[in-house]
């Protein structure tokens, strides 16, 4: 075990005594790395304090990445990560609550919270990990699946458009928004880096590969680093967030606007008398 | 000491709600629950907490648990429909043991049913509304001050056992005005709020899946898991005398028959029971305020010398079946339609029943 990340894992985890349930070869482990780097790279230059650190999660594979970690943690419901983030943001506005959620659940049984927690600005920053399916329940058709892919639930081919989780958070005034892949590991610290120091929120979607059911039935690879390596043959740089037969990866917003914590809590303090009226 | 003040029982909930330390209120507008959130909107705020109106009722109740666990007292109220979406929400609660206020004012059903009436018809939905073995606590009030009060106690005692407690009330009893008696601060008995538990420099982990006692996941460890899950049953099923609540009125001279009844229900059951009393018969009342866990020592004892027992309630006689399961003789007054059963309709059907 790398010892930088011993020291951020809850004592079983560290011992060994317990291991995250990731299949070989899939992108999660990998991410979790860059998350732990990023906070240590903060950490290191002064400019962030873990200890006030949240993390929420949905249901799915991208639910078990912080499980190890010893900061506070809320497994939440399917979908319903966004929600209980903005409860804890708007309670705790000095807290920094970070989200990791999977592409069916925050952009199918959460998609409704998606829109909103972005329309209102809430401070909480979401790692989008998207593997392109639903890889918990053995690989089912998920809204970012691409068009005519064959899944257990589209043996067929898949006669749904995929969605593009940047644009849409784009087209609703999110203030950070990035994609990238997990093959690009400098790019996706940094931008994790700037994900924890942002005001507002934030997206950072990371392209993941799931060597069991993405890579052997969606693109017909199952090695984790050839999956890896097609991942960055359909992805190209650009300044538009676009997701078809290329996606377009890179920072594609970041600037800052008044938060939804910023402004309840300035109407709390023009109203409160400080006690029950 | 206190005031007395005259309130619509919406705004006593509410008042009962902050009194006891409610900080944090997320909703979404539903008949006839919407005057508590309208309240809530222009009181919460100045108590110094935070009102969200959400997207839905999903929203609603899982912004609460992240409130609740970061430390603010938390409610979401709504009726039947919302009630009905909120469902996962409990039982994560439950499992996660995060305390929360959960108020269902209950209109007619299914579906949306009769928005603007008042029903009884959710009294199943709270105790079993969601999935999987768990037992819960439901408190129902009886008039607008107990409105105030039941809230108070519904929070308390969410604090005492970790868990979401259900306040089922009707849209008659939220929308009735009546004088109330509002305590000083620090008058009545309020809990401290509490939140998942830490461990050194480890901060919480709160698991949705069957856990430990660190949170660590056992779901695949059949007896670790129901090792957890006899817990979460065991700390409701065994303080069932501690938890649950009756009233009973007329019962010193050990009638044969009772009229049992809960909410609105119970307040012409009452007047029923005065008017057969007035006719010289003797029988006694029974009121609810707890319906679960269903407070079955108590009506026992209560109803030794009882033979038969009438349930008015505004269902399909629900609540009349779990007196049957105490071995008594029940006649069961299931009203539908979403008018309250009258104390002359009762009145009439005991007169059936009388020897």
């Amino acid at each position: 075990m790398n010892p930088l990340i011993q020291k951020y894992l809850r004592s079983e985890y560290a011992q060994g005594k317990r291991r995250t349930i990731f299949c070989p070869g899939c992108g999660n482990g990998i991410i979790l790395g860059y998350f732990v780097r990023a906070i240590d790279e903060l950490k290191h230059e002064g400019r962030f304090d873990d200890s006030k650190l949240y993390i929420v999660t949905g249901i799915g594979c991208s639910g078990n990445i912080p499980v190890p970690l010893k900061y506070n943690i809320v497994r939440a419901l399917h979908g319903r990560a966004l929600a209980v983030a903005t409860g804890i943001k708007l309670v705790r506005p000095d807290a920094e609550v970070v989200a990791f959620v999977g592409d069916g659940d925050l952009l199918s049984i959460g998609g409704n919270h998606f829109i909103h927690t972005i329309r209102r600005n809430a401070g909480v920053k979401v790692i989008l990990v998207n593997n392109m399916l639903y890889g918990m329940t053995g690989g089912q058709v998920a809204p970012t699946t691409p068009m005519d892919a064959i899944t257990h639930t589209t043996p067929y081919g898949n006669p749904e458009p995929p969605i593009d989780a940047c644009r849409l958070a784009m087209a609703l005034g999110a203030t950070y928004v990035a994609r990238w892949t997990v093959a690009l590991s400098r790019q996706c610290i940094e931008s994790i880096k700037e994900l924890l120091l942002h005001r507002g929120f934030g997206l950072l979607e990371c392209l993941s590969q799931c060597p069991v059911y993405q890579g052997r039935y969606v693109i017909g690879i199952d090695r984790p680093s050839k999956i890896m390596d097609y991942h960055l043959k359909i992805t190209v740089l650009g300044k538009e967030p676009m997701y078809g037969d290329k996606i377009t990866i890179g920072k594609f917003v970041d600037y800052e606007k008044p938060t939804y914590e910023e402004i309840i809590w300035s109407m709390i303090n023009r109203v409160s008398k400080g006690g029950e009226s | 000491m206190g005031r007395y003040s005259l309130m619509m029982g919406s705004e006593a909930l509410v008042r009962g709600a902050i009194y006891a330390g409610i900080r944090f209120y997320a909703g979404y507008p539903i008949t006839p629950a919407t005057e508590i959130a309208e309240y809530m909107a222009q009181l919460l705020p100045r108590a110094g907490g935070i009102f969200v109106q959400t997207e839905d009722e999903l929203a609603a109740i899982n912004m609460a648990i992240g409130a609740s666990v970061a430390g603010w007292k938390a409610m979401v109220a709504t009726s039947g429909p919302g009630f009905s979406l909120m469902q996962e929400g409990v039982g994560h609660a439950i499992n996660t043991e995060v305390p929360l206020l959960i108020v269902d004012v209950q209109r007619g059903g299914p579906s949306t049913g009769q928005p603007t009436m008042p029903s009884q018809q959710d009294v199943m939905q709270a105790r079993y509304g969601s999935h999987g073995s768990y037992e819960i606590i439901v408190l129902s009030p009886g008039n607008v001050q107990e409105l105030f009060y039941l809230t108070i106690d519904a929070i308390n005692l969410s604090e005492q056992y970790r868990t979401p407690v259900i306040l089922l009330t009707e849209e008659v009893t939220v929308h009735l005005w009546e004088k109330i008696h509002v305590p000083d601060p620090e008058e009545y008995p309020v809990l401290p709020h509490v939140t998942p538990p830490t461990h050194g420099d480890e901060g919480f982990l709160l698991e949705s899946q069957l856990h430990d006692e660190r949170g660590y996941n056992v779901a695949n460890d059949p007896e670790l898991s129901a090792k957890a899950l006899w817990r979460l049953i065991g700390k409701i099923r065994d303080n069932v005398d501690k938890i649950s609540r009756i009233e009973v009125k007329y019962a010193g001279d050990n009638p044969e028959i009772f009229i049992a009844s809960y909410g609105c229900s119970a307040r012409s059951a009452l007047a029923a029971v005065k008017m057969l009393r007035q006719d010289g018969h003797k029988v006694g009342f029974l009121r609810l305020i707890t319906l679960w866990p269903f407070p079955e020592n108590a009506i026992k004892s209560v109803l030794r010398n009882a033979n038969t027992i009438i349930v008015p309630e505004m269902n399909s006689g629900y609540m009349a079946n779990e007196f049957r399961l105490l071995g008594l003789n029940v006649v069961p007054i299931p009203k539908l339609g979403g008018e309250i059963p009258t104390p002359e309709e009762i009145y009439s059907a005991v007169k059936g029943v009388l020897p």
